[in-house]
């Protein structure tokens, strides 16, 4: 009941983590099933239908539900205190960000109970997943899915700017910010400008199917290049709402664990903003082979390119925060290592992809899968890893152990090279992606049996990472406020896990690495910038889990509105919006019991402060 | 910053309510950033009836459909329920609650009307057009850019209408001025968008 109720972004960050980590092992199992099918040429271990459904619920679970999810748990957990506040902006808000993703995600994937899930990849590209195609509720259950799952993420970008913004401790300039609290904020900017297109693509699609508009549908005078216009017009951006925050983990990780400051601090930053500003920019590069024109492919390719030059400028500031420093390879630091030379290979190739001739070649190849799971499982999940051994004393109190640790490094980062380097030269030699099956004795077979033993070394990682976690909830909590001993931010300047009100005191910021200046000048720990006082907090409730079961209401209500059902009763309530309508009217109801009880919160007084 | 309290400043009420504590200046902002959402939003609709808005599969056009001197009233109501915002805000800040409520009162009642041509606009072309959301790709377009102006105005005026019993109810305070001031904010980028929609649909309709 605690955590249906919680406001606390600490909790949030813990419930997000175990949302997005059951998505992530269903994802992962999706990931699986398809390596399975395509171990040997011509099986038959699922039919076309199946494999359709698998790949494209893997890559929508994947971005949408798995690693997005993770991001965000990082961010709650970390954020705030980083940035010396007690809390983030909006904690109700907060707590319906979460709960609007997990009910969007629940609904997403209760498509494989109730009539076959969404089968027309995870792009949704028109007229593939209009009606005449795709004639299940599968694509409803994304289009609908997704969007209350993308309300929930746009709610969480909001509140990470205005906090942000708004509650940096005393001192904390915006360019004495941590590298991850910048990559937070520009990637929240991101989502802010990045998701209403998507919004706006699934409205579309969704009266299309189930309103019978023409947008997509050539016969009414509808386009099906829009539907890719506007969905990467999101879609390109979205890959930097992925990799930005993984960026900003190595750079927290790498300095900490070379105990020197990160190299080129201001160009880091600098990058990142430039990095989200191009990012806008070439959307089309997905849509080289679609015949827009000669011009137009050769700006988006240019454009493209361009991207490699911030990105490269963030590669040699890694390598040279670890040259010279007395690096220490605990497991955080060995996926961050591993992340630079890993992600180099994925944006070599991105390079490769921009060449719009070169992409005629590579288009819908496993090149293509090869490049952009180097970019997001070699990139961000690498990061994630190291994220998540780095802060989870700072969640949990607890660390994870070194050698499960270094158990999962190798296993994970042989198991994806195995996987997925070979599929650069599957798509080279031509194998496409997206298809179920493949013929024998086109040189596809042997590199396919590779490619899946690695998969399944991946999976095995997987395992040795979750029995880490068993294992170490079992002990007693162990972890001290610093227990890397060479924290650098100011979430270390605290006990672990920290206290509800994070901060007994606001810390006063001298500088950049707040906490690692006050060690170097002899200080224990932060100089605080106001007495102990009362600490303000706000209250659980249980209103935003309310409004979003009646989100996820309304949406299975409208989904089946033009169904026809055996009971004339179930037609009634369905075919009427009586359902939909029912969903809305809890979702308002919670909102207008919001507005009429105005809620003080509570304080935590003093002498509770100072221990009884 | 660490700390709100609900009750006005100093007895009386600060000179503007909706930034006397943290959490209302928060609100602001986000705000701010929220329209830049809505932004994104309505500029990809619009990009989309650009678009489409040859696509008429011989149905009706926007040259045989739209009645000017309609829209033209319609568009008469918002931009005057726009200006009466900016009065009932000006109230607020002179601390004046019953003419704050009034001039909302008076947005809402102008909001309502051009909801209301709204409607009988579409009913028209619905009826005596054959010109529904099925029609053409042009069609899809126009609803789904119109109509969702028209649920950002429906949803303003109910928004505004619970605000206004708030305000008879609890009075006004730092925790209702930033609602207040928030709405209003809202309201003025709905007549924003309508501009646009009035000159992107409607006029270059007729001329385009």
């Amino acid at each position: 009941m605690d955590w249906i109720t919680t406001v606390d972004h600490k909790k949030i960050a813990i419930l997000y983590l175990w949302a997005g980590g059951l998505f992530f092992g269903i994802g992962g199992i999706e990931a699986l099933l398809i390596r399975w099918q395509l171990i040997k040429p011509m099986n038959d271990f699922v039919d076309a239908q199946t494999f359709n459904e698998l790949i494209t619920m893997h890559g929508t679970t994947m971005i949408f539900l798995g690693v997005m999810p993770i991001i965000f748990a990082l961010m709650n957990a970390v954020i705030p205190l980083q940035i010396g506040a007690r809390d983030v902006a909006f904690p109700f808000l907060n707590a319906l960000g979460f709960w609007t993703f997990l009910f969007g995600g629940l609904l997403l994937n209760l498509s494989w109970m109730m009539g076959g899930a969404p089968d027309a990849g995870w792009t949704s590209y028109t007229p593939l997943s209009g009606t005449a195609y795709s004639g299940t509720h599968g694509v409803d259950f994304y289009t609908i899915g997704l969007q209350i799952a993308g309300l929930g993420t746009l709610i969480g970008g909001i509140n990470f700017l205005a906090t942000i913004i708004t509650m940096r401790a005393p001192g904390m300039s915006f360019m004495r910010m941590p590298m991850f609290a910048w990559t937070t904020f520009i990637t929240s900017a991101i989502i802010l400008f990045a998701f209403p297109a998507i919004t706006v693509g699934l409205v579309l699609l969704t009266f299309d199917r189930i309103l019978g508009a023409n947008f997509f549908v050539p016969g009414g005078g509808g386009s099906p290049v829009l539907w890719q216009h506007i969905f990467w017009i999101f879609g390109h951006p979205e890959v930097y709402i992925l990799i930005l925050p993984a960026f900003g983990i190595i750079s927290e990780v790498i300095p900490t664990f070379a105990r020197k400051r990160l190299f080129g601090y201001s160009s880091m930053v600098f990058a990142t903003i430039l990095i989200a500003f191009l990012g806008f920019m070439v959307w089309a590069h997905h849509m080289f082979t679609t015949g827009l024109s000669p011009v137009a492919n050769a700006l988006f390719a240019v454009s493209t390119m361009l991207i490699a030059v911030p990105t490269g400028i963030k590669i040699f500031n890694w390598l040279f925060t670890l040259w010279g420093g007395s690096v220490r390879f605990a497991t955080p630091n060995l996926f961050a290592s591993g992340f630079i030379p890993t992600f180099t290979m994925g944006g070599v190739t991105g390079v490769m992809l921009a060449s719009a001739p070169a992409d005629f070649q590579f288009h819908d190849t496993y090149f293509v899968v090869a490049h952009f799971h180097y970019v997001i499982v070699g990139g961000l999940v690498m990061g994630l890893f190291a994220g998540l051994h780095y802060w989870w004393p700072k969640m949990f109190g607890r660390m994870l152990s070194e050698t499960l640790g270094k158990w999962t490094f190798w296993t994970f980062i042989i198991g994806f090279h195995l996987t997925f380097f070979v599929q650069h030269f599957l798509g080279l030699m031509g194998m496409q992606r997206r298809v179920f099956t493949y013929l024998p004795n086109q040189h596809f077979d042997t590199l396919n049996l590779v490619s899946t033993i690695g998969a399944g070394l991946m999976g095995a990682g997987m395992l040795v990472f979750l029995a880490n976690v068993w294992i170490t909830s079992r002990k007693p909590p162990d972890a001290g406020g610093d227990p890397w001993e060479d924290g650098r931010t100011l979430e270390w300047s605290i006990p672990s896990p920290s206290p509800e009100y994070n901060f007994k005191q606001t810390p006063l910021v001298r500088g950049l690495d707040a906490f690692w200046k006050e060690k170097t000048a002899g200080n224990k720990g932060m100089t605080p910038a106001e007495p102990i006082g009362s600490i303000h907090m706000p209250s659980a409730t249980p209103l935003p889990f309310v409004m979003a079961v009646g989100i996820f209401i309304a949406g299975l209500g409208f989904m089946f509105s033009r169904d026809d059902f055996s009971s004339a009763l179930v037609s009634f309530l369905f075919n009427n919006y009586v359902v939909t309508g029912l969903g809305l009217l809890i979702t308002f109801g919670a909102m207008l019991v919001r507005s009429l009880y105005d809620d003080h919160g509570w304080h935590i007084e003093p002498e509770e402060l100072e221990g009884r | 910053m660490t700390t709100t309290h609900a009750e006005p400043v100093h007895g009386g009420l600060a000179h503007e309510p909706e930034k006397a504590t943290a959490e209302g200046r928060n609100k602001v902002l986000a705000f701010w950033l929220f329209l830049g959402g809505e932004a994104v939003l309505f500029g990809t609709l619009f990009a989309t009836f650009l678009a489409l808005r040859n696509q008429t599969n011989e149905g009706p056009a926007a040259n045989d459909l739209f009645h000017l001197p309609l829209v033209a009233a319609a568009t008469f109501l918002l931009l005057v329920s726009s200006l009466t915002s900016v009065f009932a805000i000006q109230a607020m800040h002179r601390n004046r609650p019953k003419l704050l409520r009034n001039w909302l009162l008076v947005t809402v009642m102008l909001g309502l009307g051009f909801l209301g041509l709204e409607i009988y606009e579409f009913s028209q072309y619905v009826r005596h057009e054959e010109f529904g959301m099925t029609t053409s790709a042009f069609s899809s377009a126009f609803y789904t850019l119109v109509g969702f102006h028209g649920a950002h105005v429906a949803f303003g005026i109910l928004w505004i209408s619970l605000l206004i019993g708030q305000l008879g109810y609890k009075g006004l305070t730092v925790v209702t001025a930033p609602k207040l001031y928030i709405s209003a904010m809202y309201w003025h980028f709905i007549d924003v968008v309508w501009v646009f929609i009035f000159t992107v649909v409607y006029l270059l309709g007729k001329v385009g």
